[in-house]
């Protein structure tokens, strides 16, 4: 008697869940292809059948590269570095107060201050860098600076974000401990929180350098300074040889940018 | 009790044992920070002509203006929106096999050769370099920009999925197979169920990705938000700017709570 | 000398923790807290150094009134309280020199302790005390590097590296195994005995309480119903602050460790408490 009503009861929900379960799909599939609509709306559909001859073109125009550019790449490669590497530092510098202000347990103000950091960070994080960079150039000029300062602002989001949840991860006993002997809030701060926290500060340091190593390669499309720049001024005149060389240096960049931060970050850990 | 003599100094160890490793680091990042600030060149007059620009735009933010410039700011938003669902689909849809491949564990080495390569490729190239190759291709417009999105999606997706598959529990997939399943079987019922949560996870977390994404690329003409607000730029309407901004910001808060809440209710 | 008045605590979620709590403790006098889990043993010890607020009642160290201190005088009292912990609570990272002088820091600047610049005298007197708990060769590992029984050293050298004049004790040994358990007791004891320090240890073994302490306090739901010395436990005490059990194994026998119990007793209660005192110490630093 009991089992056949438990029986019941399970087939019932299975099949209410199954049906939710496909609608939902259908929802998804019904979306899509709204949204694909929508979007392909002005689509000139002739460009995209004539696209594999225009690869071709491309292709064929970009080889070879033209290799005597590279001097020329230095300097901007030199600037890339800079931006990406005095931009995380700058970042860190802002970003690591926003994070004490955000975290629950190190907030002076759960219902007032923590907002607004949280909003500092949501705001930094939604912009993407080159979007930064597009009202940084505006603000201040083209050049080196607004790439550092745009790189700084779109790194103080990520890096507040994760310190912050490092800092409401501590373990308390320790604060409590230090509290017990009579310590000020600062050296509190000090002794219990910052040991616990360094190692992940470490690691989101390295982990968000690498990132911005990425970013700061394009930021010169809008004119902040760069390898972007070089990129700008070449498809700007056609001169798809050129693209390849900076297309290829980028890559080099990246690829020994991430090597660098894995390493970096195996030695931490 | 002899009383012993204790020392009346105490320094923490450093951090770099030895010495000259140390010194070396510390005087290498002084020397590596000093010759780049001297080698950024600032304009202090741009700089100093510029905050003028810059308080107009905290005012675009105080009073932004929705208005005058709500047609194009709706046709971009409709563009990004619907340019970021189909890319993450068909991203999605597309990394689900390469992802699959891409596991040591079940793929043959050749397929895991090419789908690794697949991966390296997509996660190599930042999607801006990526859209102004599309847009070179395929011409202006949200096309160009679905392809690039859909496109950085395969990395980023097909790598974690690949990962996410070495890690599963080996177990299981044994007690499978060892039923006399079909490869195919192993895939329906040892993995799928262990990695599903995780790729709607993920999935999810790259939907709200490719919205940020989709804002950048029309600033090379790969259509969508980004296409606006660099416009709103060119014509110094700041207050139109920060209109765009601020819906950017809300959609990706309203996008981070819902993904938030789908990933708890299929968990 | 210690003196509490009518000490009661109500946590925010309305959990009675301690209700009307009075006692004496004399210099030089260790005393054993005994209870079940829950019965307000540490929200007791942390009432009397206000790492948790007591909600009504006094706490006298000497002539000083410590529950009517302001925030910077708080902080000079603590200095006088020494407290060892149960998960030994060291900063993991730091080594145990850093350890060790951090008992020092309500005596000096931030910038002074920032730089790890102590005066000569705390310096010798944290050699002094890791040499007397057995700890010299371990001066510069980091805290995270040594056993149970080592981390417990070091907590104690860091709340005698306060020149406390009194030590709060909260389950010494609850991470220990008996034999180290004993050992860190027996060094407890001996201290206070060499320097006349008055002492409250919370203790959950019965056995271990009656080997090492001279006075025993029974506390049940928050009130004390036991106090006196240790050889006056008898099943009949043990019921009244436990509740029924076959207590006979308890008393006799000293290698008995009190776990078994510890799990029947009252968990529930204990799931509040450490809630509740979890959000205390997050007030607490705010």
């Amino acid at each position: 008697m009991a089992t056949q009503t438990f029986q019941r009861t399970w087939r019932r929900r299975s099949t209410r869940r199954e049906l939710a379960l496909w609608f939902g799909w259908l929802l998804l599939v019904a979306l899509f292809v709204f949204c694909w609509q929508v979007m392909t709306e002005n689509t000139i559909w002739m460009f995209v059948t004539d696209a594999p001859r225009q690869a071709a073109d491309i292709g064929s125009r970009m080889f070879p590269p033209r290799w005597e550019y590279i001097p020329a790449l230095l300097e901007p490669l030199w600037d890339t570095l800079n931006i990406a590497t005095l931009g995380t530092l700058l970042a860190l510098f802002m970003a690591v107060p926003v994070a004490f202000l955000a975290a629950r347990n190190t907030t002076p103000s759960v219902r007032f201050v923590r907002p607004v950091a949280l909003l500092i960070i949501v705001a930094s994080r939604s912009i993407n860098s080159l979007i930064w960079a597009l009202l940084l150039v505006a603000v201040i000029g083209p050049g080196v600076l607004a790439g550092i300062v745009a790189i700084a602002f779109r790194s103080i989001g990520f890096v507040a974000k994760l310190l912050y949840e490092a800092i409401e991860e501590i373990d308390e006993s320790q604060v409590e401990a230090i509290s017990a002997t009579g310590a000020s809030k600062a050296q509190v701060m000090d002794y219990a929180v910052a040991p616990q926290i360094l190692p992940a500060f470490a690691g989101i340091t390295v982990f968000r350098w690498d990132i911005n190593i990425r970013e700061s390669t394009v930021l010169g499309l809008v004119g902040a300074g760069g390898l972007g720049l070089r990129l700008q001024e070449s498809l700007n005149v056609l001169a798809w040889p050129q693209v390849t060389v900076i297309f290829i240096l980028i890559l080099i960049t990246v690829l020994v940018s991430e090597w660098v931060s894995a390493k970096v970050r195996h030695a931490i850990i | 009790m002899t009383a012993k003599a204790h020392p009346r100094t105490w320094s923490r160890p450093p951090l770099i044992q030895r010495t000259w490793l140390r010194w070396s680091l510390y005087g290498g990042a002084l020397i590596y920070l000093a010759l780049a600030t001297a080698s950024v060149e600032v304009n202090w007059l741009r700089v100093w002509e510029g905050l003028d620009r810059g308080l107009r735009f905290v005012q675009g933010f105080l009073v932004p203006d929705f208005t005058s410039r709500w047609g194009d700011i709706l046709q971009g938003m409709e563009e990004s929106l619907t340019m970021t669902v189909t890319a993450t689909v068909v991203g999605v849809l597309i990394s689900v096999p390469i992802g699959i491949g891409a596991a040591r564990n079940i793929a043959p080495l050749p397929i895991y050769a090419v789908c690794r390569a697949i991966v390296a490729l997509s996660r190599s190239f930042q999607e801006i370099i990526v859209a102004i190759l599309f847009v070179a291709m395929f011409g202006f417009g949200p096309f160009a920009g679905f392809l690039t999105l859909s496109f950085a999606t395969i990395g980023f997706l097909a790598k974690l999925l690949a990962e996410d598959i070495e890690d599963i529990d080996e177990s299981q997939v044994e007690a499978i197979r060892a039923t006399g399943a079909g490869w195919w079987q192993v895939v329906a019922y040892g993995i799928q169920p262990q990695v599903m949560p995780r790729l709607i996870g993920l999935s999810l977390y790259r939907l709200d990705i490719n919205f940020r994404e989709s804002a950048v690329i029309g600033i090379v003409g790969a259509g969508g938000i980004g296409a606006t607000l660099n416009t709103a730029m060119d014509r110094y309407e700041y207050d139109s700017a920060a209109a765009i901004l601020i819906l950017i910001i809300l959609i990706v808060m309203a996008a981070e709570y819902l993904s938030g809440f789908v990933r708890k209710w299929v968990q | 000398m210690l003196r509490l008045n009518d000490l009661s605590k109500v946590y925010a979620t309305g959990d009675r923790a301690l209700t009307d709590v009075s006692l004496t403790v004399e210099p030089g006098q260790v005393v054993g807290l005994i209870g079940p889990s829950g019965a307000g043993k540490s929200t007791l010890i942390r009432c009397i150094n206000r790492l948790v607020e007591p909600t009504s009642g006094q706490v006298f160290l000497g002539d000083m009134e410590i529950t009517g201190l302001g925030r910077g005088a708080l902080r000079q009292a603590r200095r006088r309280i020494g407290m060892i912990f149960q998960e030994y609570a060291l900063v993991e990272r730091l080594t145990v020199m850093e350890n060790v002088l951090s008992g020092r820091l309500g005596y000096v600047g931030f910038w002074r302790s920032f730089f790890r610049k102590f005066p000569p005298e705390a310096v010798e007197n944290a050699f002094r005390l890791l040499d007397r708990v057995g700890l010299s060769d371990h001066v510069n590992k980091r805290a995270d590097a040594l056993s149970g029984g080592q981390r417990q050293r070091v907590g104690i050298a860091r709340a005698l590296e306060q020149d406390p004049d009194l030590l709060l004790i909260d389950e010494p040994t609850a991470s220990l195994d008996p034999k180290t358990s004993r050992q860190i007791m027996r060094l407890i004891v001996e201290i206070c005995d060499e320097r006349g320090l008055p002492a409250i240890i919370n203790i959950h073994d019965v056995a271990l309480a009656q080997q090492f302490v001279q006075r025993v306090i029974g506390l049940q739901a928050g009130r004390i119903v036991f106090d006196g010395r240790p050889d006056a436990l008898t099943p009949d005490v043990l019921t009244q602050i436990y509740g029924e059990e076959d207590w006979s194994a308890t008393i006799r026998k000293a290698d008995e460790d009190g776990d078994e119990a510890e799990d029947e007793l009252g968990n529930e209660g204990d799931h509040h408490g450490a809630a509740s005192v979890d959000r205390e110490r997050l007030a607490g630093l705010t």
